[in-house]
């Protein structure tokens, strides 16, 4: 199966436990580790690329969460933060999908996420940097 | 009998709380109603506001001496050089500078996420900065070098000189080429795919007052969210400009350069800016009030959206190349209905400037002029007009003499 963006939470408690070994070694998956923040005795993160067979999978994250760690699919997104917005309209002709637009007479930038389409051209456009890749946002599944 | 006004008379009213101020979007509504002398009777002064990118925007600072003292002769503040060709530890940050190792453009379209707008920013948010500068050592000034960090508050002063600000009408920008560009107006899709303009039309100061009756070298206006002045009109000042029968130019035409104390003003009308393929600037709020002297005032105020033309070039090859070809002329209400025609095909806009902010510029000058915090300047001198025959020149090359 394809490789899936995982995001693990690590309470302080565990973070000295080899859970990545364990990955590997018990349920054969596939790991890389994109980002970590893993340090003694403190609260750790951690985004992989995890890939497996389906009952190896499930069982591993499975494993994880018994061991108290907080598994989350990552969702990627776009969000746009309001007190960076200065509302000039930059992104409006850019955005291919509607989802930034200016709402009239008020003129003010409008942004509809669900017609978001996470196509990214905004975050390079925005030329105040208002548009915002959210990473870690996802919960669950 | 005419209405006539002194800025005396004014500023008394302002003073004792008699004053009546309206926006520049408020008026139109209010002459609609009540005729134009009515109006010069019963308003005295009219706010406008803009907030756009301006990139001939910057800061003086003199940073004050080390021990043992030091000529800088060079300066980065968070790795932005700023101009230290004036006395000792004086410079000049420009709102365009980039970083000593920028990437530029070597990685199409380049990025340019930090630069000298944002360095301001970051002061007026209150954030501390990597200082460093350099000195050759002189008898004088012998220290060589210092690194350290600072606050606004660390800065002996700092204010706000801006040499060309608040364009009087600007270019629609399109794009009749194959490949998207990418340029100070924004990202410019192939085949006219978009329009952009950069102007708060009936709001934006100079369009208010078309031949400068009221705006010159004194004027006290919001600048940065703080107290600023008109200092001198702004470089490629060009009054001469071809106007409408309202007076109100057909394109760029008047600037003003702008001077202000910068501690008092505000990061959030002081934006470091990026414009993806081009460069940084800073994005400024400015606000300017408008004396109502007489009827003619008020018929300059009035102005609205419909009756302000702007020209629609090719930023492919005419604006590049200089061939001073447009494509079209189209109103602001045209512009601000999101979809303008251009050679019978209908071409998307949207703006750089912020309406939604030059509103909210006009309506803050506006309480404080009516809680009696802010009066008039009145100018020592006016901006050079239509009469002044000012021509704009370009720069010729010639083989030494």
């Amino acid at each position: 199966m394809s490789p899936k963006k995982i995001v693990l939470k690590f309470p302080s408690g565990i973070v000295e436990k080899p859970l990545i070994y364990h990955l590997v070694k018990d349920y054969d998956l596939m790991i890389n580790i994109l980002k970590a923040n893993v340090n003694p005795s403190k609260e750790g993160s951690m985004v992989l690329e995890l890939s497996g067979d389906s009952p190896n999978y499930d069982q591993g994250l499975d494993f994880l969460r018994r061991q108290g760690v907080i598994v989350d699919y990552l969702s990627e997104g776009i969000v746009r933060n309001i007190n960076k917005c200065t509302h000039c309209g930059a992104c409006t002709s850019i955005c291919p999908s509607g989802a930034l637009y200016i709402s009239r007479p008020s003129m003010e930038v409008i942004f509809e996420d669900d017609k978001c389409v996470i196509c990214g051209v905004c975050l390079k456009t925005c030329p105040v940097k208002a548009l915002e890749p959210s990473v870690n946002g996802g919960n669950g599944k | 009998m005419g209405v006539k006004k002194t800025y005396a008379e004014i500023n008394e009213k302002i003073k004792s709380g008699k004053v009546v101020v309206v926006t520049a979007e408020e008026i139109i509504g209010m002459v609609a109603e009540k005729g134009v002398e009515t109006v010069a009777r019963e308003v005295d002064v009219v706010t406008t506001g803009t907030f756009g990118p301006m990139c001939s925007s910057g800061a003086f600072f003199n940073f004050g001496h080390p021990k043992p003292r030091i000529k800088m002769h060079r300066v980065w503040m968070n790795g932005i050089p700023a101009y230290t060709g004036i006395a000792a530890v004086d410079a000049y940050l420009g709102v365009n500078e980039l970083p000593e190792h920028d990437p530029l453009n070597t990685n199409y379209p380049g990025e340019f996420r930090y630069g000298g707008g944002h360095v301001i920013e970051d002061l007026l948010a209150g954030k501390t900065i990597k200082f460093e500068a350099t000195g050759y050592g002189t008898d004088c000034y012998p220290r060589r070098k210092i690194e350290t960090y600072l606050t606004l508050d660390d800065i002996n002063e700092a204010f706000l000189f801006n040499p060309r600000n608040a364009y009087q009408n600007y270019n629609v920008a399109t794009n009749v080429s194959d490949k998207t560009i990418y340029t100070y107006l924004g990202t410019l899709k192939p085949r006219m795919g978009n329009a952009h303009y950069c102007s708060a039309g009936q709001l934006s100061p100079l369009l208010n007052d078309p031949y400068y009756r009221t705006i010159g070298i004194g004027t006290r206006i919001f600048l940065g969210g703080g107290v600023g002045y008109v200092a001198w009109n702004g470089t490629q000042h060009n009054p001469c400009a071809a106007r409408g029968a309202n007076g109100v130019p057909l394109g760029g035409a008047g600037t003003m350069a702008v001077v202000g104390d910068l501690k008092q003003m505000k990061p959030e009308w002081l934006r470091g800016t990026s414009f993806r393929g081009y460069g940084t600037t800073m994005t400024v709020g400015i606000g300017v009030p408008i004396p109502i002297l007489d009827e003619e005032m008020v018929k300059f105020v009035s102005v609205k959206d419909e009756d302000i033309f702007a020209p629609v070039v090719d930023y492919s090859y005419d604006y590049p190349n200089g061939t001073g070809k447009t494509l079209a002329s189209v109103s602001y209400a045209q512009l601000k209905s999101g979809v303008i025609e251009v050679n019978g095909k209908d071409v998307p806009t949207a703006p750089l400037s912020s309406y939604v902010k030059a509103r909210e510029i006009a309506e803050t000058l506006k309480q404080w002029i009516f809680k009696g915090e802010f009066l008039l300047g009145e100018p020592v001198q006016t901006l050079p007009s239509a009469d002044s025959g000012i021509t704009p020149k370009g720069l010729v090359e010639r083989s030494a003499p």
